[in-house]
């Protein structure tokens, strides 16, 4: 299926218009901010909806999100790009295990915060990750989402029978030390991530575009999540990130995302360049 | 059809495609007076292979682009394998990893949507070889921005379902033999230029 712009020559530039008004109608009315969200990105993303909503314009779409919470809500989990799986690009957990794991062991104490953790797969990912490796005594992952419904979906930890055979394949990938059926139990047409896993992640849910600092976090993951944003958004919330990490502190991004245009690359170096870790300077010249 | 200014092409390929795209790519002489993005359906892996192959094909230079890199004239911009490439006003490349169409990410659709919005008038659109139908859409919308498309000629093609699909939405302005198609690509960026 494809989402075919119905729209004539002169119709573009009022199309830009309009999609701003229902940005701003989107955050007067329920408090999400994509103002500054990639512009080509939301448009494809709105253009979808529009179509698959048989709506004859994004005018009327307006009305219509102003009006009907449950029609905001399913355009809401189009703008928020909710892609994700168990172990997704197996070589950044590898590398994380071989690169970061001998860090962390290094300290007391361990607090991970994984910005837009979506429902959750990459959260677990991590904890069976820190599990194997022993740190997860000692460590507390904070998983939040600007999405309290994809939060309530990640806290439940079920996913689908047919998504879990490629997570265990990429959980070997990964460097995974057992089985990834270890840490799951089939119930029904799905599998239920053993909820003792759960017990040092912390959910909450948190806007990159609005709120504030989060603590000081020895690790920050917020992969695929920046790609949304635009350059003035993403600049924001790079500093967000320095300011949340401690010195010395692990930055791990998707690898098509960049610290070349986030105003803070000076004060990082890369752990691994090709898999997007970085490690925020001890000393800052 | 426009005579207007050329100022970037887009082309689109699928199954067959990168040996199609390495025919045409490799007639592109420097200097090239405008960005190529390539959407080549492709499965997912953390590295751009498909980059690296086409560099050693090509005197352009060729990228597989970070998100929000600076689009520059003369560079070949092939998407990343598993991301949409878009193209973003202030000359950016947003990458994104939203639902794949026709079963693809990279999709050839979503990179012709969003360089007919930005560059209107002044796309020049390609579509290769293929399997499925991903593209058409896309054709139909530059066209209707007033862009230029070409078609690769489906007797040419190793999949001809893909330029055939593009054909019978009737607005292919150019149908052409793969042989063709460098050089096609070469007269047009260049003559079409401002002065």
């Amino acid at each position: 299926m494809s989402d075919v712009p119905q729209i004539q020559d002169d119709q573009v530039d009022m199309e830009d218009v309009e999609i701003r008004l229902l940005l701003e109608a989107i955050f007067h009315i329920y408090g999400y901010d994509f103002r500054s969200y990639s512009k080509a990105s939301i448009r494809r993303r709105v253009m979808h909806r529009l179509n698959l909503s048989g709506l004859p314009s994004i005018m009327e779409m307006i009305d219509r999100v102003m009006k009907d919470r449950q029609f905001f809500v399913s355009l809401l989990n189009d703008l928020t790009v909710n892609v994700t799986e168990m172990y997704r690009d197996p070589m950044f957990y590898r590398r994380f295990r071989e690169e970061v794991v001998p860090l962390l062991k290094t300290f007391p104490f361990i607090k991970i915060w994984h910005a837009g953790c979506s429902t959750g797969e990459e959260i677990y990912s991590m904890a069976i990750l820190l599990e194997e490796e022993g740190l997860y005594e000692r460590a507390m992952i904070y998983a939040t989402d600007i999405d309290k419904n994809v939060l309530a979906a990640a806290k439940k930890g079920i996913y689908s029978i047919s998504s879990i055979r490629q997570y265990g394949e990429n959980y070997l990938q990964a460097g995974g030390k057992a089985s990834l059926s270890d840490y799951y139990t089939c119930k029904y047409d799905g599998v239920i991530i053993d909820q003792r896993l759960r017990r040092n992640i912390l959910f909450a849910d948190h806007d990159l575009a609005t709120d504030q600092v989060f603590g000081e976090m020895n690790v920050i993951v917020c992969r695929n999540v920046l790609i949304y944003f635009d350059r003035d958004l993403q600049r924001r919330v790079f500093q967000l990130f320095r300011d949340s990490l401690d010195l010395g502190g692990v930055l791990c991004l998707g690898t098509k995302e960049s610290l070349n245009f986030s105003g803070i690359a000076d004060e990082f170096e890369p752990v691994d360049a090709q898999m997007k870790i970085f490690r925020r300077k001890q000393v800052v010249l | 059809m426009s005579a207007g200014e050329v100022r970037a092409v887009v082309m689109g390929a699928s199954w067959g495609g990168v040996e199609a795209s390495i025919k045409v790519l490799s007639e592109l002489k420097v200097p090239f007076p405008v960005p190529l993005f390539l959407a080549q359906h492709q499965r997912y892996e953390s590295e751009s292979r498909l980059a690296r192959v086409l560099s050693s094909r090509t005197e352009l230079k060729v990228v597989a682009p970070e998100d929000k890199e600076q689009i520059e004239p003369g560079v070949i911009y092939v998407s990343p394998p598993g991301f949409h490439m878009l193209i973003d006003r202030g000359g950016f490349i947003a990458l994104s990893c939203h639902w794949p169409v026709h079963y693809s990410r990279p999709s050839i659709d979503e990179l012709f949507f969003s360089a007919g919005h930005v560059y209107g008038a002044g796309v020049l659109a390609v579509l290769l070889t293929g399997a499925n139908e991903d593209g058409a859409a896309g054709i139909r919308y530059i066209h209707q921005r007033g862009g230029t498309t070409v078609a690769q000629a489906p007797a040419t093609a190793e999949a001809p379902t893909m330029p055939e699909a593009a054909i019978r939405t009737g607005c292919v302005d150019y149908i052409l033999p793969l042989q063709e198609i460098g050089q096609f690509l070469r007269e047009q960026v260049t003559s079409r230029q401002k002065r």
